[in-house]
C-alpha cells in the first residue's frame, strides 16, 4: 500500500490538568519537570505526530502513558491545553463548537474500549444512532445501518439488545456503528482489550479484512505491543505523555532508539516482523524461483526455505525487485545485524 | 466560654480533650444552678422570636407579595390548577364518575371505570411488565381491596397517586439534571434537600394549607415535596455514574445537549432511575395518611377516622389496603426497571398494542354490562367480608383478660425506666449539652462537623424549645437503644440463616410499607396514651432498619477473612465476635444512624397520643393552623435529626476507615 499525503498532523500538543494549566504551561516555558512541581499533570506533552492518508497508525503505550487522552485530544473530546491539530489543513483548535460537531458526526468514527452501546436500543438502533443524531430519515438509516451490520457479520442480530450479545459481537456493532457515517478517520481506543484473547485475535482479523476494503485512515490505540506489531503500518510508543519514537514495527524492532522500546521488542520474534524488502539483493530474478511480494514477512518466506528453496524472488507492485537469500534470513534470525 | 476547642490540639490528645469537657459539664451541671443561673434556662430576653417572624413571612407572602404585576398568591393558585385539573380527571376515571350537582344532589351521568376493568387493566400492566406472575399478584391486590371494602376509599387514593408521581418524578429528574449541570445548584440544593428530608412533614403541613388551602390539591403538593428530594438525589447520582465513555460516544456522534441528555444519559442511567422512581410511589404512598390531615380523602382518611374513634380493625381494613397499594404498585415499578425493552410489533394498531386494545375493549364491556347488571360496575357490598368485629372483640378481651398485667408492665416501665431519664434529661444545662456536642463533632469530623452540632443544638435553646427538644431526645434515646437492643441480636441470629433472613426480610419489608398509624391503633388501645405507648409504638417501628443493617453488614464481611479465622481455629463465636461484628460496626453504627431518623419521625406521630414533645407543638400548629410555631418546633426535630445523622455519619466514616474499607464502600 502506498502512504497517501498526510491527513493529521499534531504539533507540539499539550494537555496539561490542573487549575489554570494554559497560563502554567506558557509561565513554566514547556517544561514538563516545572509543570509537576506546581502539582499539574502534565499528561500529553509536545507530541508531534503526522497521520498519513489510508495508513493504520498504532499509539502504543503502558496506562497512565497518557495514549487515551491523546486520543481525546485528537478528536477535541478533551481540550489540549497547547499546540495545533491539523486535519486536512484545517487547524481543529481553532474550530468552533458547532463546526466541530460537524466535523464529528460525518468526518469521524470512534470504537471504545467498553463498546459504550446504548442498554436501551436494538443492535440496528445503535448502528443507526448517529445517523439519526444527524436527523436522517427512518427507512434511509436503517438501510445503511442493515449494511454495516452485514459488514461486521451481525445480520440476524439486528433487533437483540447489546445484553443479548456475547462481547465480540458487542464489539462488532461498535465498529459497525463507528462507520454507520462513512467517517474518513477513524478513531479506535483500545477495541480489543476488553475481549478474551482468541476473540481478540479473531476480530483483529476481522478489522484487518475490514480496512482492506474500506481504506480508513486509522488511529489505533491499544497497550498490547503485539497488536501493535500485528496491525500497524506505523506506530508511536508513548511513555509518561511524550512520544519516545515512531515508526515501521520493523524500524522498532530492528533500531529501537531507546532502551524503553528494547524493553518491548526483545521479545517480538524478528521473523514476524522484518519484511523481505528490507533483505533484498537487486537483480534479476531466474525463472521458476519461488517468489514473495515485498510486504511479506520473512516468516512467510519460511515455507519456501524449509522447502530447500537457498534464494526466494521478491516482487513489488507485479514486477520482480531482486532475491533474498536463505543466509541473510538465518544470520538476522539468529542475532546478527540485519 | 466557648464549644469550639483549640484547633491545634492533635487528635492524640482525645481522652485529655472529653475528660476536661465532662469536668466541664459535670461542673455546670452540679454547680450552675447557684453560679450560672442561664446555663439551665435560657435567657427569655436573649430569645430569638423564630416563630413570629416565620408567622409573619408567611402572611406577607400570602397577603402582600408580588414579583410585578404577579402576585405570589397568583403563583400558588397556578401551582394548584396544575395539580388540580390532572387529579380531578384521574377521580373522574377511577372513583366518581362525571357527575353533577343539581340542587343538592349528585346525579351521576357516566359511572367511573368499573372495579371488573380497573383489576384487568393492572392485570394487563402487570402481565406487560413481568409476565403471569406479576399479573396474578396485581390482579390479587386488587381484587383484595374490592373484597374487603375499601374500593372506593382506594381509587381516591390511587388517583392522588396517579397524579403525585409523574410530577414528582418529573421534578425529581428537572432538579437532580440541574445539579449534575451545575454544581453551584446542587451546593445550593443539597442542604435544603437534608432539611426536607428530615423535617416532620407535619411541619410543612401548615404553611401549605394556608398557601393552597384545604383540599386534596394541598394534600398533593405536601405529598410531593416529601417523595421529590429522593428522586433529585438519585437523578443526580445516576448521571454521574453514567460512565464515561457514553459521554464521549454522545460527542463523537455529534449528538446536541439536549440530544445527549435525553438520548444517552437519561436511558444509560435507566435502571438507577428506576429506583427513583420506586422511591417515589413509595413515599407517596407514605403520605396518604398525614396528607388526609389536610384534605386528601381515600384510604388515609379512613385510617385517620378510625384512630380518632380507635376502631381498630376498621384502621386495620384501610391500613391493609394501603399496602396491597403499595405492593401492587412496588412489585410493578421494579418489573418495569428490569423489563428490557421488547421490539414494537409490526402490523395494523390493534395488534401493535395489544395490552392498550384489550384495556379498552374491557373498559368499554364492563360499562356496557354494568350498565344492566350494576355488580359489574360496583362492587356489591352483600359480598364484602369484613374482619372489623373479630379485632375489636380481640383487643378487649385482651384488655380485660390481661388488664392487670398490662398496667403493671406499663407501671414497672415508667417507674423504673421512663422517668428516672426524662427526669436527668430535663435536669441537664443546656449550655453542657451544646459544649459536649461541640466536642463529640470536632473529635468525629473536625471544626466544621463542630460548629454545625454547636451551632444548631444552640439555636433549639435560643429558640426557647429546649424543653420539649430534650423530651423529644429522651423518647427518642429510648426508644431507639431498645430497638437496637431487639434488633442487633435478632440481626446476628437471622444473618447466617438464608431461609430465615428471607422470612425476616418479607416481614420487616411488609412492617416498612405498613403505615406507621397503624401501629399505634392497637397499642393506644392496650396502654391508651402516654409516653409508654408512645415509646412502644416508635420501637415497634424502628426495629426494621436496626435489624436490616445489622443483618447487611454482617453479610458483607469478606469471606476469605471468615476463611482465615477458621484456618487459624477460632470458634464460631469468636469468629462472631472477634470478625463479623468488628467489620460489620460501620453498617451497624449507619443502621443506628436510620434508627433514630425512623425514631424521629415515628414519635411525630406518636404526638397524636399525647406525649409533650416536639411533635405535639407541631401538632398543636397543625390544629391551630399556627405555622410559625410549626415550622420552628419541625425544625427543631430536623436539627436533632441532622445533628445525630451527621454525627452518627462521621463515626461509621472512622471506623470505616481504621478498618481499611473506605475504597470499597
Amino acid at each position: 500500500m502506498t502512504p497517501g499525503p498526510d491527513t493529521l498532523i499534531c504539533r507540539n500538543v499539550w494537555k496539561v490538568f490542573g487549575a489554570r494549566a494554559a497560563e502554567h504551561l506558557a509561565a513554566a516555558g514547556q517544561d514538563a519537570g516545572r509543570l509537576a512541581a506546581l502539582g499539574l499533570v502534565p499528561a500529553v506533552r509536545a507530541v508531534d505526530l503526522t497521520v498519513r492518508r489510508g495508513e493504520i497508525f498504532v499509539i502504543m503505550g503502558l496506562s497512565g502513558s497518557g495514549k487515551s487522552t491523546l486520543v481525546r485530544c485528537l478528536s477535541r473530546l478533551i481540550e489540549p491545553t497547547a499546540g495545533e491539530i491539523l486535519f486536512n489543513g484545517q487547524n481543529l483548535l481553532t474550530a468552533s463548537d458547532a463546526e466541530m460537531t460537524q466535523i464529528r458526526r460525518h468526518r469521524m468514527g470512534m470504537v471504545f474500549q467498553h463498546f459504550a452501546l446504548l442498554p436501551h436500543m436494538t443492535v440496528l438502533d445503535n448502528v443507526a444512532f448517529p445517523l439519526e443524531v444527524q436527523g436522517m430519515p427512518r427507512p434511509a438509516r436503517e438501510a445503511r445501518a442493515e449494511e454495516m451490520i452485514t459488514l461486521v457479520g451481525l445480520s440476524g442480530r439486528e433487533h437483540a439488545y447489546p445484553r443479548q450479545l456475547s462481547g465480540g459481537q458487542q464489539q462488532r456493532v461498535g465498529i459497525a456503528r463507528s462507520l454507520a457515517a462513512e467517517p474518513e478517520l477513524w478513531f479506535l481506543d483500545e477495541p480489543f482489550s476488553a475481549l478474551d484473547p482468541l476473540i481478540r485475535r479473531e476480530l483483529q482479523g476481522e478489522f484487518m479484512r475490514l480496512q482492506s476494503r474500506l481504506h480508513k485512515t486509522i488511529v489505533f490505540i491499544t497497550h498490547d505491543f503485539d497488536e501493535a506489531i500485528r496491525l500497524a503500518d506505523r506506530i508511536a510508543i508513548m511513555k509518561d505523555g511524550a512520544v519516545v519514537q515512531v515508526g515501521t514495527p520493523q524500524d522498532l524492532v530492528l533500531n529501537p532508539a531507546t532502551d524503553y522500546v528494547r524493553e518491548f521488542t526483545r521479545a517480538v520474534p524478528k521473523a514476524k516482523v522484518v519484511r523481505l524488502a528490507s533483505l533484498v539483493t537487486p537483480g534479476p530474478v531466474p525463472e521458476g524461483m519461488p517468489c514473495l511480494p515485498a510486504r511479506a514477512t520473512v516468516a512467510e518466506a519460511g515455507p519456501s526455505f524449509l522447502s530447500g528453496a537457498a534464494h526466494v524472488g521478491v516482487t513489488e507492485d507485479g514486477g520482480a525487485i531482486g532475491t533474498v537469500a536463505r543466509d541473510d534470513v538465518i544470520r538476522l534470525l539468529l542475532g546478527g545485524e540485519a | 466560654m466557648t464549644a469550639l476547642p483549640f484547633p491545634a490540639m492533635r487528635p492524640g490528645d482525645g481522652r485529655l480533650i472529653w475528660g476536661m469537657a465532662l469536668a466541664l459539664a459535670l461542673a455546670l451541671w452540679l454547680w450552675g444552678q447557684t453560679l450560672l443561673p442561664m446555663a439551665f434556662d435560657y435567657p427569655t430576653t436573649w430569645q430569638i422570636p423564630a416563630a413570629r417572624w416565620i408567622g409573619a413571612a408567611i402572611t406577607w407572602l400570602v397577603k402582600d407579595a408580588s414579583l410585578g404585576p404577579v402576585a405570589f398568591s397568583d403563583v400558588t393558585r397556578a401551582v394548584a390548577a396544575l395539580v388540580d385539573k390532572p387529579y380531578q380527571l384521574a377521580l373522574g376515571l377511577l372513583a366518581n364518575g362525571v357527575q353533577e350537582q343539581t340542587g343538592g344532589v349528585m346525579v351521576q351521568h357516566v359511572p367511573p371505570i368499573s372495579w371488573v376493568a380497573v383489576i384487568g387493566m393492572m392485570a394487563a400492566l402487570g402481565h406487560w411488565a413481568g409476565g403471569l406472575r406479576l399479573a396474578l399478584l396485581m390482579a390479587a391486590c386488587f381484587a383484595f381491596i374490592a373484597v374487603f371494602g375499601q374500593w372506593r376509599s382506594a381509587m381516591v387514593t390511587l388517583a392522588s397517586i396517579l397524579v403525585a408521581v409523574p410530577l414528582g418524578v418529573a421534578g425529581g429528574l428537572l432538579f437532580g439534571t440541574l445539579a449534575w449541570r451545575h454544581p453551584w445548584f446542587e451546593r445550593a440544593l443539597r442542604p435544603l434537600l437534608d432539611l426536607m428530608q428530615t423535617m416532620p412533614v407535619f411541619a410543612y403541613l401548615v404553611p401549605i394549607l394556608i398557601l393552597f388551602g384545604f383540599g386534596p390539591t394541598a394534600a398533593v403538593i405536601a405529598t410531593l415535596i416529601y417523595a421529590t428530594p429522593p428522586m433529585t438525589r438519585i437523578t443526580t447520582l445516576a448521571l454521574s455514574r453514567v460512565p464515561e465513555e457514553a459521554h464521549d460516544l454522545a460527542r463523537m456522534v455529534g449528538c446536541t445537549k439536549r440530544q445527549t441528555l435525553w438520548r444517552v444519559l437519561i436511558p444509560s442511567a435507566r435502571e438507577a432511575l428506576m429506583v427513583g422512581v420506586n422511591q417515589v410511589i413509595m413515599l407517596s404512598l407514605n403520605m396518604v395518611i398525614i396528607a388526609s390531615m389536610i384534605g386528601a380523602g381515600g384510604l388515609g382518611f379512613d385510617v385517620l377516622n378510625a384512630l380518632r374513634r380507635l376502631d381498630f380493625g376498621a384502621g386495620l381494613e384501610a391500613g391493609l389496603a394501603i399496602v396491597a397499594l403499595a405492593i401492587a404498585l412496588d412489585r410493578l415499578s421494579q418489573a418495569v426497571a428490569h423489563r428490557g425493552a421488547v421490539p414494537g410489533r409490526k402490523g395494523p394498531l390493534i395488534r401493535r398494542h395489544p395490552y392498550v386494545t384489550a384495556a379498552a375493549v374491557l373498559v368499554v364491556t364492563t360499562f356496557i354490562i354494568g350498565l344492566l347488571i350494576p355488580a359489574v360496575q360496583t362492587y356489591p357490598d352483600a359480598a364484602r367480608l369484613s374482619t372489623s368485629p373479630f379485632w375489636a372483640a380481640a383487643v378487649q378481651w385482651i384488655n380485660i383478660t390481661f388488664f392487670d398485667t398490662l398496667e403493671a408492665v406499663k407501671t414497672f416501665f415508667l417507674v423504673w425506666l421512663l422517668v428516672p431519664v426524662k427526669r436527668f434529661m430535663l435536669g441537664l444545662p443546656w449550655l453542657a449539652v451544646v459544649l459536649l456536642l461541640g466536642v463529640a463533632g470536632w473529635r468525629l469530623g473536625g471544626g466544621r462537623l463542630a460548629l454545625l452540632t454547636s451551632g444548631l443544638s444552640f439555636l433549639i435553646a435560643a429558640t426557647g424549645q429546649w424543653e420539649k427538644a430534650m423530651i423529644t431526645v429522651y423518647l427518642c434515646g429510648i426508644s431507639t437503644l431498645i430497638a437496637m437492643a431487639i434488633g442487633v441480636p435478632i440481626g446476628i441470629a437471622v444473618a447466617m440463616r438464608e431461609r430465615l433472613w428471607t422470612v425476616t426480610r418479607a416481614v420487616i419489608d411488609t412492617a416498612q410499607t405498613l403505615p406507621s398509624f397503624v401501629y399505634l391503633m392497637p397499642i393506644v388501645m392496650l396502654f391508651r396514651v402516654g409516653d409508654f405507648t408512645a415509646m412502644i409504638a416508635v420501637v415497634a417501628y424502628a426495629i426494621a432498619p436496626a435489624i436490616r443493617y445489622t443483618v447487611l453488614g454482617l453479610q458483607s464481611v469478606d469471606p476469605r477473612l471468615i476463611e482465615a479465622g477458621r484456618a487459624m481455629g477460632c470458634t464460631p463465636w469468636q469468629i462472631l465476635t472477634r470478625i463479623r461484628l468488628r467489620l460489620a460496626l460501620p453498617e451497624i453504627l449507619l443502621g443506628l444512624n436510620q434508627t433514630i431518623m425512623f425514631a424521629l419521625s415515628m414519635l411525630v406521630i406518636t404526638a397524636l397520643v399525647g406525649t409533650r414533645d416536639l411533635g405535639q407543638d407541631v401538632y398543636i400548629a397543625l390544629t391551630k393552623a399556627n405555622p410559625g410555631n410549626g415550622l420552628v418546633a419541625g425544625l427543631a426535630i430536623a436539627f436533632i435529626a441532622i445533628i445525630a445523622d451527621r454525627l452518627l455519619s462521621a463515626a461509621a466514616r472512622r471506623a470505616r476507615a481504621q478498618l481499611g474499607l473506605e475504597g470499597a464502600a
